[in-house]
């Protein structure tokens, strides 16, 4: 009896720094934010219980629009890193062996030594209207003036994809070095052509660290603010930018507070969706993540 | 090895050499497999077997040689044109495809249309005997039924030849005993050629209609298993096809294919064999020893010798003793008939034992 009192109060403590994280700084904010959302200012310093806040992401085509903008951009650069991740992950698992895997893996991960904002500004550098890419095309004749290649949707995409990409590879190359290279070789055996093998075989066993790495990269995408403000300027549009206006510009909190739990719903309702079309689970998912 | 490279064969293979870096895996290579034969090649780990069978399937390309099947060179076509296919030692079933769906695969990549293919998949297992299994999952199969979908799967597409890469090795004893014989009887009903590659000798000797013993990249020797198993060719097939007692010496005398084998304690043996030098090693099955109590019943054979039981290995129909026997610094294994008057013999019983001259096999060493 006393042992098992013992051992009860032992897992209480070992699980009380997760339980005491997961509590004041998730859920507990979360709570507040939800509470946030729904009180609405009635006059100076007086608010009252009320679904405004909401009313108004409705009735202001800005705020809706800039929010499908960014689920509809962050599925793109999802759908992007998938297609430039899964032949490096590809040949990572696959190809590589010892020492060039792993430098092969370090490669993907150098770039996060330097902090996100760095990143980002390394990518103005590159591609400002002074920057080395416009320089480039008009030393070679490509260009007669100067190229602004910022401030448009393609600089943002092209800077969540080059954040997003070793998220995306290291789950799928996980998921591609539990293939056995016999199943791949009967593939073959049995008569299928590449294409064949990669859509039959290579893919379906992928799929869990195909969906993991996607999850992980829409996330990240969806919710970034750095690299859409930066490289995307006025042009941006990023719904974080309207939560950062809301919370920090002109100090509506409340407001704010309706736009974070729209934004959340919008990500748990994609991933959500994301799961049902591929058939996975989430914890079989998380285990390849 | 006379009829290699015989129009008429289902596979050739020419002085096939494969060489990584400067090893040569396989060594010059020549053999024949004649259509609806079970060929095994036998070899312990490491002797260039799964080498060999890696470029008949087409995932390895030979240094040197050809591989012809009907009479057609290989050299430069791809796995997946090859009609060959192979049941890997993993067997290597998809486990994101159904039975049905594994079984179709081969057809479904030929363009047959899924339906057909499914209906023609269902057919097939229901000739290995999985009527009904066509909508499971693959794992969740017995090791047996795996085994089985793995050969529908080659067999649906009505290959020239079926390659097996020891597929039996990941079975239980039971279940491995029951498969051999389920290997053999499909093979039969399919009138397939089967090449199937094995370092377990009993699994040869009960399948093969031929074998081909493999050591260091070269065959040693090709023929029937009671060929291998009654005249080896060589010292390395004495020893690897099936157990024997080995005896190493020197040769005192020969006359008319019977030489007299000298061991280092001096004592004389009589056997059979060319051995132009004087080292040479002997070898004498277990089952031709003849065990008695008493040396007259040995009277007719030229081998005969004293000893005393030094361990009872009884497995049954398999028991057999170790002997210390004199003149030997090897204890001599006899098998013990569970039938006879020696059934209960007990460790330390004195006992003769004696062999024909043709049940000992000289070499040169």
């Amino acid at each position: 009896m006393m042992t098992r009192q013992a051992s009860r109060l032992t897992l209480f403590l070992l699980l009380a720094p997760a339980i005491l994280w997961l509590g004041l700084l998730i859920v507990l904010p979360h709570v507040e934010i939800l509470v946030l959302s729904f009180s609405e200012r009635v006059a100076p310093r007086v608010y009252a219980f009320g679904l405004g806040n909401y009313l108004e992401f409705f009735t202001e085509p800005l705020y809706w629009r800039t929010f499908a903008r960014t689920a509809f951009m962050s599925i793109l650069v999802t759908a992007l890193t998938l297609v430039l991740a899964f032949p490096i992950a590809l040949y990572i698992a696959r190809v590589a062996q010892g020492r060039v895997k792993a430098i092969l893996l370090l490669l993907c991960l150098l770039p996060f030594w330097v902090s996100e904002l760095v990143r980002t500004l390394g990518w103005m550098m590159l591609l400002r209207e002074t920057g080395v890419v416009s320089y480039a095309l008009r030393a070679v004749g490509l260009a007669d003036q100067p190229v602004e290649l910022l401030y448009n949707d393609g600089a943002v995409i092209l800077g969540l994809v080059y954040g997003g990409l070793l998220f995306m590879i290291v789950p799928l190359a996980n998921a591609l070095e539990s293939l056995e290279p016999a199943v791949v070789e009967a593939g073959f055996d049995l008569g299928g052509s590449r294409w064949t093998v990669l859509r039959r075989i290579v893919i379906p066993h992928a799929m869990p660290g195909i969906v993991a790495g996607s999850i992980i990269v829409f996330m990240l995408t969806v919710g970034n603010f750095a690299t859409p403000v930066l490289l995307g300027g006025k042009n941006g549009l990023w719904f974080t930018e309207q939560i950062y206006a809301q919370f920090i510009t002109r100090f509506n909190w409340p407001q704010g507070a309706a736009f974070g739990m729209l934004l959340l719903l919008l990500s748990s309702a994609i991933v959500w969706l994301g799961l049902r079309l591929t058939g996975q689970s989430l914890g079989s998912t998380l285990k390849q993540a | 090895m006379a009829d290699s490279t015989h129009p008429a064969n289902d596979l050739d293979i020419v002085g096939v050499t494969k060489r990584f870096g400067g090893h040569a895996a396989v060594d010059d290579v020549t053999f024949g497999v004649a259509p609806g034969e079970f060929f095994s090649i036998l070899g312990p780990s490491g002797c260039g077997k799964t080498t060999l069978m890696r470029m008949i399937a087409g995932f390895e390309h030979p240094t040197s040689g050809d591989i012809r099947i009907r009479g057609q060179s290989m050299i430069g076509v791809p796995a997946n044109r090859r009609p060959v296919n192979m049941v890997f030692q993993s067997l290597a079933l998809f486990p994101m495809m159904s039975v049905g769906e594994n079984v179709a695969y081969g057809l479904v990549c030929r363009g047959m249309p899924r339906e057909d293919a499914q209906a023609r998949a269902e057919r097939m297992l229901e000739r290995v005997g999985l009527k009904g299994f066509g909508g499971r999952r693959v794992t969740a199969l017995s090791g047996g039924q795996r085994q089985r979908v793995a050969i529908a799967r080659c067999l649906v597409l009505e290959p020239t030849l079926v390659l097996l890469d020891e597929p039996l090795g990941a079975l239980d004893l039971k279940l491995r005993e029951h498969m051999k014989i389920e290997l053999k009887q499909l093979q039969s009903t399919f009138n397939t050629t089967f090449v199937y590659i094995t370092h377990d000798q009993s699994e040869a000797l009960v399948m093969s209609d031929r074998i081909a013993v493999m050591n260091q990249g070269q065959f040693e020797q090709v023929g029937s298993p009671r060929e291998l198993y009654h005249s080896p060719a060589t010292p390395f097939v004495a020893s690897f096809v099936g157990e024997t007692n080995r005896l190493q010496g020197e040769i005192v005398s020969s006359s008319d294919g019977t030489v007299a084998l000298q061991l280092p304690s001096g004592t004389v043996t009589r056997g059979t064999g060319r051995a132009p030098q004087k080292a040479a090693v002997a070898f004498v099955r277990p089952e031709s020893i003849a065990l008695a109590p008493s040396q007259p019943a040995l009277r007719d054979l030229p081998n005969r010798f004293e000893g005393r039981v030094s361990a009872v290995l009884f497995d049954g129909a398999n028991s057999s003793l170790l002997i210390d026997t004199l003149g030997f610094d090897q204890p001599v294994r006899a098998v013990l008939p569970q039938a006879g008057p020696l059934a209960g013999i007990e460790v330390g019983a004195p006992i003769h034992v004696g062999w024909a001259a043709d049940a000992m096999k000289v070499f040169s060493a």
